[in-house]
């Protein structure tokens, strides 16, 4: 079925769920300062992204997350050009690639988590 | 799940989540109400309740991770009282009064000079690590070995502090629970409530509308603080492209600046309105390459590996890489002032640092450099490097989550790698300034800078009952240590306020007209929605507010708003309970605008302290004009009067900074 939608509300797509992780648990939702999502309909599934406009980044809800269910993925005109080049290979790289380099897996400094 | 994919896959539209009961009231009675629960006001609800008062908190938002400093903190301003520092109260004060010329807050100044340790000390003991417990910088120029504090920018002198703070909210959150405070989240302050509903009188509580229920919130308290930070939304306002690079949230919209308008306190630096250093538009702080704020210190190359040099003041290169960090003057009592303080630029030449190159965009344009440039990490120590990219970027605001967590994820690692910074304009490039932000939005970006509320030395405004802290006094919000020591004062001070004041019911006609004020919106049929509202009030700020001000123009500007509010504003509509809020936003932006209207038409001569000119009256400086102007709606109409800078140590205040503090502030401190 083709339904008659607005175009999309914002050119930012800035929230991923992982299905798989998500349990619908809300706890993102009720982190949320903007309210930028709201629980989905159907209990135990992934919140629904209505406010898209209003997040600011600040990266709570993924914090809060208990699963790591959640990426806050900046838009795509951000990550287009927020490149790093790793200076021996002359390779370029960036947040959102098809492939998926190695991960640096060092955490942030700080004992308190 | 984005809405638009479940009701592209289901065809149907979610229903509204939550309960909603417009105008059902609900009232909370408590000894001091703190509205905005941000870092400021968390603070004033934790002095407040550990000196026995019972304490709400209102919050547009959520409390735990909610306001500019939700996101954590990396870096701590103005403990110059840590056994390392080099820095005096009266020092640090007196770097804010010549940088600024004046225009700045002193009182609030030396308050935080003065607290600003004791406060970070208790974050401490709160759950924040501020020391480098685990021994990871052992050795390093920025490391005092004994206490293990980590200092950042200016080694020397030794004031302002890296910390690990990225769970700060989440603790001060907790610390409330356990003390009793009652939070009252998702509720949108809309107006104070006077003795006897009338303007000026004892502020005596407030009121507040749910954004997810639309109850109607009736707070009475003996004491209220506001704490509702910065104000965003009046300029270059299009959240679908820049909202997610923004260093406000939505919520920081001035409401809190309207409240304490229509109760009748005074404003002082309401004209401080001019092109900034922005990142709307842009990147997310710190996703590219730049060397400013947190990433201060940051080698930058360019595409054929050519170094940028960092140069001092007088315009000679730094030599070893360890002197970005070294005031040049420190004989003299040169020190950093600092980074993200709320002032005014350029600050006096012996409060700087080494800064990069202002050269840079015509050496682009005459080719020398050639882009892009790259913020090369690996030039750095390796000490420097973790501090920078491990602890800074690891715990600040806006950083932890979208460019560590994201960033390492996609294997970026700052011992290897180099940042590209985006190439666009050379002009991009001006100073050190948020390359990662700057561009187009340093060239068109106007915002609004230490404007706030006219206080004593007790961070009372003019009107009684009501106090203040973060962004909300002169000057305010510019950092954790300010907006977490004044929060942690003005808390100490409504608590004892609230010991001797009695509560008084509010007045009913004062209750109905605002209710009906608020709910307007969602019986309007036909009318705009708020994001027009919104647009077009910062349509009108854009045309008649711009940078250089005019008699004629202001005054079209101010009825072009009055025209707005009064026809199209009126007949607004809210489609639910977060609409509402959004559009009761509107409406304090709007006064807003007006505020700062009429107190750019007020002052009538050009200011460079302020970046302020008037085109008619171009003479720039004059002294007659060095002044604040203070500015306060009376009956009808705006009232201004001129206060000199000096205020805060004129009658009926003592001569002096010390003394002033021990008299209002340092009771049982
Ligand atoms: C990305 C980023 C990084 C930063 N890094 C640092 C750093 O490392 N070091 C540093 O010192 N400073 C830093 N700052 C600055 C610092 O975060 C702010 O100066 C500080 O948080 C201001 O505190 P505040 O309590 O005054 O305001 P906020 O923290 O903004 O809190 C204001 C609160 O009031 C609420 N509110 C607003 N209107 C209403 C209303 N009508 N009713 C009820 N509630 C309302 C808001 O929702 C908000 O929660 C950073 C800022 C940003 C954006
Ligand atoms: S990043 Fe912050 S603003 Fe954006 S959805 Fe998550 S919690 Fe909300
Ligand atoms: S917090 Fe995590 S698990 Fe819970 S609903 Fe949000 S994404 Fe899903």
């Amino acid at each position: 079925m083709i339904y008659s939608v607005p175009n999309p509300p914002s050119p930012c797509k800035i929230l991923e769920f992982d299905p798989e992780k998500c349990t619908g648990c809300n706890i993102c939702v009720e982190t949320c300062p903007l309210d930028v999502m709201l629980p989905n309909p159907e209990k135990g599934r992934e919140p629904l992204v209505l406010y898209t406009e209003e997040c600011w980044a600040c990266g709570g809800c993924a914090e809060e997350c208990p699963n790591d269910a959640l990426t806050l993925i900046a838009p795509t005109k951000q990550r287009i050009s927020a490149i790093w080049i790793r200076k021996s290979t002359g390779e370029e790289f960036r947040v959102g690639m098809a492939k998926v380099p190695e991960p640096n897996t060092r955490p942030p400094l700080g004992n308190r988590r | 799940m984005l809405w638009y994919d479940y009701i592209k896959k289901t065809g149907k539209v979610p229903e509204w989540p939550y309960k909603v009961e417009y105008g059902k009231e609900k009232v909370v009675e408590s000894d001091v109400l703190v509205i905005g629960g941000g870092v400021a006001g968390c603070r004033a609800a934790i002095e407040a309740a550990r000196r026995g008062a019972s304490v709400a908190v209102a919050e547009r938002g959520s409390v735990k991770r909610g306001g500019q400093g939700g996101a954590g903190v990396d870096h701590w301003h103005g403990a110059v009282t840590n056994p390392c520092s080099k820095v005096t109260p009266e020092m640090y004060t007196q770097a804010f009064i010549e940088s600024s010329k004046g225009y700045t807050n002193p009182s609030a100044r030396y308050i935080i000079a003065k607290e600003g340790w004791d406060t970070l000390r208790e974050c401490e003991d709160m759950g924040v690590q501020i020391r480098d417990e685990d021994d990871i910088f052992k050795g390093a120029p920025f490391r005092d070995e004994e206490t293990k504090l980590l200092f950042a920018y200016d080694y020397e002198s030794r004031n302002c502090i890296r910390i690990f703070g990225h769970n700060i909210k989440p603790v001060l959150h907790k610390t409330m629970l356990e003390l009793g405070v009652s939070i009252y989240n998702r509720v949108c302050i809309t107006s104070l409530l006077t003795e006897g509903g009338k303007r000026g009188a004892r502020v005596i509580g407030a009121t507040g509308v749910n954004t997810r229920t639309g109850e109607f919130c009736v707070f009475k308290a003996k004491a209220v603080v506001i704490s509702t930070g910065r104000v965003g939304r009046l300029f270059n306002f299009s959240p679908e492209v820049n909202q997610f690079s923004s260093m406000l949230d939505m919520n920081l919209s001035g409401q809190g600046f309207s409240i304490g308008w229509r109760a009748g306190a005074e404003f002082l630096m309401m004209e401080s309105v001019g092109v900034r250093g922005a990142s709307e538009n842009n990147y997310v702080p710190y996703s590219t390459g730049n060397c400013s704020n947190t990433y201060f210190g940051t080698p930058i190359v360019d595409s054929e590996g050519r170094e940028v040099p960092y140069l001092k003041t007088d315009g000679s290169r730094v030599g070893e890489y360890g002197e970005i960090f070294e005031p040049e003057k420190p004989e003299e009592g040169g020190f950093y002032i600092g980074v993200g303080v709320g002032l005014h630029q350029p600050i006096a030449k012996k409060y700087r640092l080494p800064d990069i190159d202002p050269d840079i965009p015509n050496k682009i344009a005459r080719g020398e450099y050639k882009l892009p440039l790259y913020a090369d990490f690996t030039k750095m120590p390796e000490l420097e490097r973790r501090a920078l990219f491990g602890l800074m970027i690891g715990n600040e605001g806006k950083t932890r989550v979208p460019i560590y967590r994201n960033y390492t994820r996609w294997g970026f690692d700052p011992d290897k790698d180099m940042l590209l910074c985006p190439p666009g304009e050379p002009m991009n490039f001006r100073g050190s300034c948020w390359w990662s932000g700057g561009g187009k939005g340093v060239l068109n970006s106007m915002s609004i800078l230490g404007s706030g509320y006219l206080t004593d030395w007790r961070l009372q405004t003019t009107v009684e009952g009501l106090f203040v802290a973060g962004g909300q006094p002169v000057n305010g919000s510019g950092c954790h240590g300010e907006a977490q020591t004044t929060g942690r004062y003005a808390g100490r001070q409504a608590a004892k306020y609230s010991r001797t004041a009695h509560h008084a019911e509010p007045d009913p006609s004062q209750l109905e007209a605002e209710k009906e004020r608020c709910y307007a919106p969602v019986r309007a049929e036909g009318g705009i929605g708020w994001k027009e509202l919104n647009s077009a009030i910062v349509r009108i700020m854009e045309d008649y507010c711009s940078q250089h001000r005019s008699e004629n123009v202001l005054k079209l500007g101010i009825k072009r708003m009055r025209e707005l509010m009064a026809n199209e504003g009126s007949r607004a509509y809210a489609s639910n309970p977060h609409e509402l809020g959004r559009l009761i936003e509107c409406f304090g932006l709007a006064d807003v605008g007006e505020m700062i209207m009429e107190a750019s038409l007020a002052r009538r001569g050009s200011n460079s302290a302020l970046s302020f000119y008037r085109t008619d009256y171009p003479n720039l400086d004059e002294p007659e004009w060095d002044c604040f102007i203070s500015i306060k709606l009376g009956e009808n109409e705006a009232e201004t009067s001129k206060l000199p800078l000096d205020y805060y140590v004129r009658e009926p205040y003592a001569p002096t900074l010390q003394e002033n503090y021990s008299l209002y502030g340092a009771f049982d401190a």
